[in-house]
């Protein structure tokens, strides 16, 4: 089984400070890992490679020191790194950077299985992986638990508001991953020495002779950020308290009903 | 931190770090509270690897040198030192096959250890201690076989342990130039493991006496020539006695960690006890300790990488450090004063802990009569 796996480089923190005028994200002094649900994708990728064989590859995009969450994926089991880097990617939106991405995949692959984590702790669209499927025509899955493999059939558990999903599709297939998929492992203290001194190759523009550079970059993405803000707390909330829980869910009751909630 | 490390040691000590701090630390207590530590727990450090880590690569191991390991010990040390040790004392043993073995010993032991076991050095009997010299434990030629007798004890490892590496008389007159080495096999039938020591502390390590009846070992289990035993048990102990001294850093580290924070947050007469300047000296001399015992260990292990047999600077070490790790857990317990007392809070076990490092791969005293017999030696 061939899986690809894409990881993003994010700031080490959920509370993203943004540059006021340029609308852009702040990232200096702030240090960089690899994206939690990446991670969470990024094993589910090598629970199927222990399960059915095969070799797990990932790919981030950003500039050079992306290359450090190749190497903890590497560290960590996966077979091979990919820096996806180029000035003319600068500026991708979420439908740019699928796009690119999409491209490496095909140029690398063929693969059965593209994973990548549900949304990055950065930007919280949740856009891009999903629309990676659009562009190469895979099978979309969303918020995977876990999946299995039958024959030529993908099993797959999802995590739905309502409870769990199980869908059967066949390969290829795209599957997010959230923090309930699985607890990442952690690397070896060997593939962690053989992750620092081996090669992360790179793909540039040069190498997709084919791309549409309309859709690539900062001129190739509709997205176009008007405004960041943080909004302002307009209600405060309110504490119940009492003596028993029978109490406190008594007044509760009382005050939903005064807000003509009930 | 004083040391110099490079990107790559940096990177192990994260990993090792996030690992002891997540799936160890919060099950430390419990465990020494038990006096065992369970096998969910060391299986982290397995999957890992740090079993694989003074392994040469020839034998399909890390192949680290003595300094990174010492520093990835030294971090899983400040967590708990008895989980540390149990994975250093099959170095131990390999040491010792390293030292004095052939290739195909080399293999055969890490082979046994490498899908995650470990390994022990039976050498200490009740009567031979710091005098190894005294065993009893004895060696007779049947064929091409041995047949070991004797008692073992105070071994670490000892019911863990799928292989040792043993120390009995094939040649009981002839005193300390009649001891051998073996490479036993720990199911070999024969051998008896006895109860688990109720120990003062490094309580997560597992310290049983073992019994050696009849056991048929290979003439080919043999570790060096016949009679080099005593000089191969020294000359592996100048090594590990040395390596000892990087987990009394980590429990002293731990011990300043924990000082310093609660210094900042206790407070008495309206203010943090860290302002008091008799805390501050402790705090200090704590501080002053650990970094020169760092450093100490630190070049102890680089000569070591180099081929030295460090056999004075393994005693200097080992003695000095230890000595300091006396006093500077002590300390911490004097710091948090009555709460240090109480084993609610972290310090005490450091104490308990720290203790057997003037004790074991030699007492303290026979360290400096080693140091001033190498002295005596250099200055003729």
């Amino acid at each position: 089984m061939n899986i690809v796996v894409c990881i993003k480089q994010v700031p080490d923190t959920t509370e993203i400070k943004i540059d006021p005028v340029k609308n852009t994200l702040i990232r200096q002094g702030v240090p960089s890992i690899m994206n939690p649900f990446d991670k969470n994708a990024l094993e589910t990728a090598l629970q199927l490679k222990d399960a059915y064989g095969g070799k797990v590859v990932a790919i981030a995009m950003g500039p050079q020191q992306a290359k450090a969450v190749l190497r903890e994926a590497i560290s960590m089991g996966a077979d091979e790194g990919y820096l996806v880097t180029d000035r003319a990617f600068g500026g991708s939106d979420t439908y740019a950077t699928s796009y690119i991405l999409s491209q490496a995949i095909e140029k690398l692959g063929p693969f059965d299985v593209i994973l990548g984590g549900k949304q990055a702790i950065d930007g919280d669209t949740g856009q891009t992986a999903p629309s990676i499927a659009e562009h190469l025509g895979a099978t979309r899955l969303t918020y995977v638990l876990d999946m299995k493999v039958e024959g030529d059939k993908v099993i797959a558990r999802r995590q739905v508001e309502e409870g769990i999903e199980v869908i059967e599709t066949k390969f290829p297939v795209l599957c997010t991953a959230t923090k309930e998929s699985n607890k990442p492992r952690y690397a070896t203290v060997s593939r962690k020495l053989y992750s620092l001194r081996c090669d992360i190759p790179e793909l540039t523009i040069a190498d997709f002779p084919n791309i549409d550079t309309t859709k690539i970059g900062l001129k190739g993405s509709p997205t176009k950020v008007k405004a960041t803000f943080t909004p302002k707390r307009t209600a405060t909330g309110v504490n119940i308290e009492g003596n028993s829980p029978a109490e406190i869910a008594g007044s509760l009751i009382d005050k939903l009903a005064e807000a003509k909630v009930l | 931190m004083s040391l110099l490390y490079t990107d790559e040691q940096k990177e192990l000590l994260a990993m090792v770090r996030e690992m002891a701090e997540n799936e160890i630390k919060p099950y430390v207590q419990e465990a020494d509270e038990k006096g065992e530590c369970p096998r969910e727990l060391f299986d982290w450090g397995f999957k890992m690897g740090l079993h694989m880590l003074e392994i040469p690569e020839e034998y399909g191991g890390t192949g680290l040198s003595y300094e990174t390991t010492a520093m990835i010990f030294e971090e899983l040390a400040k967590v708990d030192a008895g989980y540390a040790i149990s994975f250093v004392t099959s170095f131990v043993a390999l040491r010792n096959v390293i030292l004095a073995g052939t290739p195909e010993q080399g293999k055969y032991f890490a082979d046994v250890v490498k899908p995650g076991r470990f390994a022990a050095f039976a050498l200490t009997e009740p009567n031979a201690g710091s005098d190894p010299g005294a065993m009893r434990a004895t060696a007779v030629k049947d064929g091409d076989d041995y047949i070991l007798n004797g008692n073992k004890t105070f071994i670490t490892n000892g019911a863990l342990a799928s292989i040792m590496v043993g120390f009995f008389k094939t040649s009981p007159e002839k005193g300390n130039r009649g001891i051998s080495a073996f490479i036993v096999d720990a199911d070999a039938p024969g051998i008896t493991i006895g109860k688990h020591e109720n120990k003062m502390g490094l309580r997560l390590s597992n310290t049983t006496d073992v019994t050696f009846e009849n056991v048929r070992v290979k003439a080919s289990a043999m570790l060096g020539e016949e009679g080099s035993g005593f000089k191969l048990a020294l000359n592996a102990l100048n090594l590990s006695r040395a390596f000892v001294a990087t987990m009394a850093v980590g429990i002293m580290q731990r011990a300043l960690d924990e000082s310093v924070k609660y210094a900042k947050e206790r407070k008495q007469f309206g203010e943090p006890i860290i302002n008091f300047q008799m805390v501050q000296q402790m705090l200090a001399d704590m501080a002053i300790k650990i970094e020169a015992s760092r450093c100490l260990v630190n070049n102890t292990m680089r000569m070591m990488d180099n081929g030295s047999l460090v056999r004075k600077e393994g005693s200097i070490t080992k003695t000095f450090v230890s000595d300091c790790a006396q006093e500077v857990t002590s300390n911490a317990v004097q710091i948090f004063g009555g709460y240090g007392y109480s084993k609610e809070y972290p310090v005490e076990k450091l104490m308990r802990d720290c203790k057997v490092f003037q004790i074991f791969e030699g007492a303290n005293q026979v360290q400096r009569m080693t140091i001033a017999g190498e002295l005596n030696r250099e200055y003729k």
